[in-house]
């Protein structure tokens, strides 16, 4: 156990875990890592001497051979058993003070004029990412800029009558989870201090593909989050030629349907449904389906041929379309930066 | 064997059985005793269905992205893995006990309502194989087994695809929980009315006392989950709203109802254990439980203090900063009296004469695990810290170190303790230390590992994992250990196989024991005691074997000073307790219809999920059976 506990500390510092609380990239995660790690030293040395008496106990007091004395009967001792309900009132009062302090601080909304807005509606299993004042949507990958507080507001919805479910959204290095309650809107706030890809994923149990509805949260420096914003924020080229021209043809009617039933892309005529992804600017992004499949020819083309075998439950139907069909979509899909 | 059982023609529905061996014996059974033991071996069978779906789950997590199982199976695995080790398992492994050596203890002939004993017992059952069906009629419950609606109303009655898992999951609990309700108002009536003369409250073995606050947390927690499961299966099959936020329900409203019953389980499945926990240590370390009354008042404030943290299971859901606050103090503090017990059961070991066989060893496996579960639930109060921690496999080291490390290690304990009492063999030593370190190694590979992956950010109830986590190698360690897990029950269970053929005959008093249930025969006669003892203080019996002097040193009492009243005339060579003229002593008789009422419950669960026919023959059994049950005659 004490192996372990080390262990723990070890691993920590050497292993790479994208995921880890422990790394805490942002003023949020650190300033809950600031509470545990001196609550989890206290606790260690609880367990330590906890563990350490009962091996000293084990050793001193064993039965040894040619003892038959009964040991003194002795029924207990008001001081000593005083002394062990108040010792641990007090520690664990000392924890709590802060703990309190903390609860409150974090509670606190971001000042509205510096934070950026964003909003995440959690579907089953995806992200929809829309920054409100700058009528950008998007999916799964949520860039923010560094330096700067994130204020998100999180909703649940399905689609039609289906009853929307419980999500938690989640980037370990950034903070701790909130919930996604359907028929509530909450809130929570993440800032990263440094540029890079931070992984998370839905932390509540959504149904069958809760596993594969993950995300990755994107931080730039601001400028180049005003680049990418400028970028998201325009219309969608369209294919004048080859077989992303085609592609693009299939995409609004195909033989048994159109991926405009579900999908928008800004810049298409009708293109506006919001079943599924916004696919405005598809192309450009790592990740899809949740963000657990690369974003590549081959892993599109999977997808496009039976999504449910990518994903269970897939909310996307198997639509038969032919291996020519899925080729020229996929190339428009991925001209679509 | 049936023949013997068959009464002569005569009504045969107001006749008492009077089978003494066989099957109908048992099936007719309102022996405590006997109720006992269908409990321990309907729960073993049952712990190794859950671990067997355990074992599944760890094969499909020890490597990344592993399509061992798909992800549906997945779901419906670890949903009945918990449902199962929490209701099917440690609830009635903990009944197995109490319904045993409750009456022994408080030196009573049996509990206060044995047909309504044998109805629980029976009720228990059928509830454990209506959910078990579920596999063969379209899949087991998949919704985890805290059932967070509305992702359970899924399949319902408003949903396009009707399907029935969580069906299962719902009228299964229902009927477990009529069970358990049952049960738990007749023991709390058996403690209170059926104590022995002298037998005062502050003289009760502490497993008694342990089991009586647990049954009040039953009888009024049951309720809750109950109104609960209801309001879950009128939204699945008839389409209310109570969760379904479209038409203005509530999904924390679930949540609420399900932790307020939620956290007191947890007390439900842990004090048994500690109770049993301390009733070894004094044995085995040959002294008195250190501060007897503070270890008592310590279980009851858990009890009472277990209502007022139930929103620590929420710190993600957003309830705000006051209501955190409130929960996350109750939460910490509730771990002052479950300090103070570690701390007491250690000063109980402090200065003994500790002879570690096998019982002794679980139960210092428990204080050693359980504090390691307690230490980590601390960490789960840093509310800001906790929405790290939630929902991650740092929780699911959390209570497994509660409910296996705790739990587990008391009850496994408790089986070698009473073993010979029950069976009137001694389980075998060596066999039983293999047992313990395999298990305690097992365990440990298995669990510890969690913390770590937790911390590192693995979700709970995921399928699969992508690789390049650094989840890879700890998730591998665990699988492993789980196996060790496995061996070590195999290794119970040749321990168990070979004791009944080549078991050391145990005697009555086999670890010199404290508490009345050592001062009779092993296995205990039908009416338990021959005269009922008279109790003057606590651990009558050892006083009875030992005097004490002022300065707590003992002697052996004057010889022949052991043993209650006239049976020492029985000890002393006349012959086993059925002939020494014991017939006059009243037990009750057997009967047919706590058994066969049973049968209408499952029956009317089928009938809502498949046929309306089923419910009229569910309702004419059960119906019936009350009936039959009110009109038969008291005696045969």
């Amino acid at each position: 156990m004490l192996l372990a506990l080390v262990l723990l500390l070890f691993t920590a510092c050497t292993e790479s875990a994208p995921q880890s609380t422990l790394e805490p990239e942002g003023p949020v995660a650190r300033q809950q890592d600031d509470l545990f790690r001196p609550v989890f030293w206290i606790a260690t040395a609880v367990f330590v001497f906890v563990e350490g008496l009962i091996l000293l106990i084990v050793v001193k007091f064993r039965h040894r051979e040619g003892r038959d004395a009964i040991p003194t009967q002795v029924h207990g001792n008001k001081r000593l058993e005083l002394l062990w309900t108040i010792i641990p009132t007090v520690i664990l009062a000392g924890i709590a003070v802060p703990t309190i302090g903390a609860i409150f601080n974090l509670s606190r909304e971001p000042d509205p004029a510096t934070r950026l807005d964003v909003t995440i509606i959690a579907h089953q299993w995806w992200w929809e990412v829309e920054y409100p004042e700058e009528r950008v949507i998007t999916a799964n990958e949520i860039h923010i800029p560094t330096g700067r507080p994130v204020y998100f507001r999180l909703e649940s919805r399905n689609q039609g009558a289906e009853i929307p479910v419980i999500h938690s959204f989640w980037v370990p290095k950034l903070g701790g989870k909130q919930d996604v309650v359907p028929g509530r809107i909450v809130h929570l706030t993440y800032e990263a201090e440094q540029p890079g890809t931070y992984l998370g994923q839905c932390a509540e149990f959504c149904g069958i593909s809760h596993a594969y509805m993950r995300l990755r949260m994107i931080a730039h420096t601001p400028e180049d989050f005003e680049a990418w914003l400028e970028n998201e924020g325009s219309r969608a080229a369209t294919p004048d030629s080859g077989l992303a021209q085609r592609g693009f043809e299939l995409f609004q009617s195909f033989p048994g349907g159109s991926c405009m039933a579900c999908h928008a892309i800004n810049g298409l005529d009708g293109a506006a449904a919001r079943i599924g992804p916004d696919l405005t600017h598809f192309g450009s992004r790592e990740t899809f389906a949740g963000a657990i499949a690369d974003l590549t020819p081959e892993e599109l083309r999977r997808w496009l041929d039976d999504p449910a075998s990518v994903k269970p439950g897939a909310k996307m139907p198997d639509y038969g379309l032919s291996d020519e069909e899925i080729e020229a979509l996929v190339a428009y899909l991925l001209s679509l930066e | 064997m049936a023949t013997e059982v068959l009464p002569q023609r005569r009504g045969w529905t107001l006749h008492r059985p009077t089978a003494t061996t066989g099957v109908w014996s048992w099936i007719t059974t309102v022996d405590h005793k006997r109720i006992g033991i269908l409990y321990g071996v309907t729960a073993f069978v049952m712990f190794l269905a859950g671990g067997v779906e355990a074992l599944l789950l760890r094969v499909q997590l020890a490597t990344p992205e592993n399509n061992f199982i798909s992800a549906e199976t997945y779901n419906q695995l670890f949903t009945m893995h918990g449902t199962t080790m929490i209701f099917l398992v440690i609830m009635p492994l903990s009944a197995a006990f109490f319904n045993y050596f409750l009456p022994l203890q408080i030196g009573a002939r049996d509990v206060a309502f044995p047909r309504l004993n044998a109805f629980s017992y029976w009720v228990f059952l059928a509830g454990g194989i209506f959910m078990y069906t579920s596999f063969f009629l379209g899949g087991a419950p998949n919704g985890g087994w805290f059932g967070y609606a509305p992702l359970n109303t899924e399949g319902g009655v408003l949903d396009v695809v009707r399907t029935h898992n969580m069906d299962f999951w719902v009228l299964g609990l229902i009927i477990l929980g009529i069970a358990s309700t049952v049960s738990a108002v007749n023991l709390l009536v058996t403690i209170i009315n059926m104590r022995a003369p002298g037998m005062t409250f502050m003289r009760m073995p502490v497993f008694t006392w342990m089991t009586f606050v647990v049954q009040f947390l039953l009888v009024f927690a049951l309720p809750i989950i109950t109104v609960a499961l209801f309001e879950l299966l009128f939204d699945r099959l008839f389409g209310t709203n109570f969760f379904n936020v479209l038409n203005g329900g509530d999904p924390v409203l679930w949540q609420h109802l399900f932790w307020l019953f939620g956290h007191p389980e947890v007390y439900i499945l842990i004090l048994p254990a500690m109770g049993i926990v301390s009733e070894i240590l004094p044995v085995f370390s040959r002294k008195p439980l250190f501060g007897y009354a503070v270890v008592v008042f310590s279980g009851i404030a858990i009890g009472f203090m277990g209502w007022g943290v139930w929103a620590h299971h929420m710190f993600a859901v957003g309830l705000g900063p006051v209501a955190n606050s409130a929960f996350a103090l109750s939460t910490m503090f509730i771990a002052v009296p479950t300090g103070v017990k570690i701390f007491n059961w250690l000063a109980t070991m402090w200065g003994g004469d500790l002879r570690f066989k096998t019982p002794m060893l679980f139960a210092i496996g428990f204080v050693a695990m359980f504090t390691i579960g307690g230490l980590s639930g601390v960490t789960h109060a840093i509310v800001p810290h906790d929405t790290q921690q939630t929902d991650t496999y740092y929780i699911v080291a959390h209570f497994h170190y509660v409910l296996f490390g705790g739990a587990i290690f008391g009850l496994f304990g408790g089986a070698y303790f009473w073993w010979p009492k029950i069976t009137g063999k001694l389980l075998n030593e060596r066999i039983g230390k293999a047992n313990f370190w395999l298990m305690f190694l097992g365990f440990n590979l298995t669990f510890a590992p969690f913390h770590i992956l937790g911390l590192e950010g693995m979700a709970r109830r995921t399928h699969t994992y992508p690789e390049g986590m650094g989840w890879d190698f700890w998730n591998m360690v665990s699988t492993v250990g789980a196996f060790l897990i496995a061996v070590s029950v195999a290794v119970f269970m040749w321990n168990v196989m070979r004791t009944r053929t080549k078991g050391e005959v145990a005697g009555d008093d086999p670890w010199d024991g404290r508490s009345l249930e050592w001062s009779i025969s092993s296995p205990p006669p039908a009416h338990n005691f021959d005269e009922i003892p008279e109790v003057h203080e606590v651990d009558d019996f050892w006083h009875k074997k030992y005097a004490e002097d002022e300065h707590g040193r003992l002697a052996p009492a004057v010889a022949g000073g052991a043993g209650y009243g006239p049976s020492e005339a029985h000890a002393g060579g006349h012959g086993d307790g059925e002939h020494g003229g014991h017939e006059a002593i009243h037990m009750p008789s057997p009967s047919y219809y706590p058994a066969f009422t049973a049968i209408g419950f499952p029956l009317l669960a089928w009938g809502l999920i498949f046929s309306p026919a089923l419910i009229v023959i569910g309702a004419a059994i059960l119906l019936g059976g009350l009936y039959g049950w009110a009109l038969e005659p008291s005696a045969e």
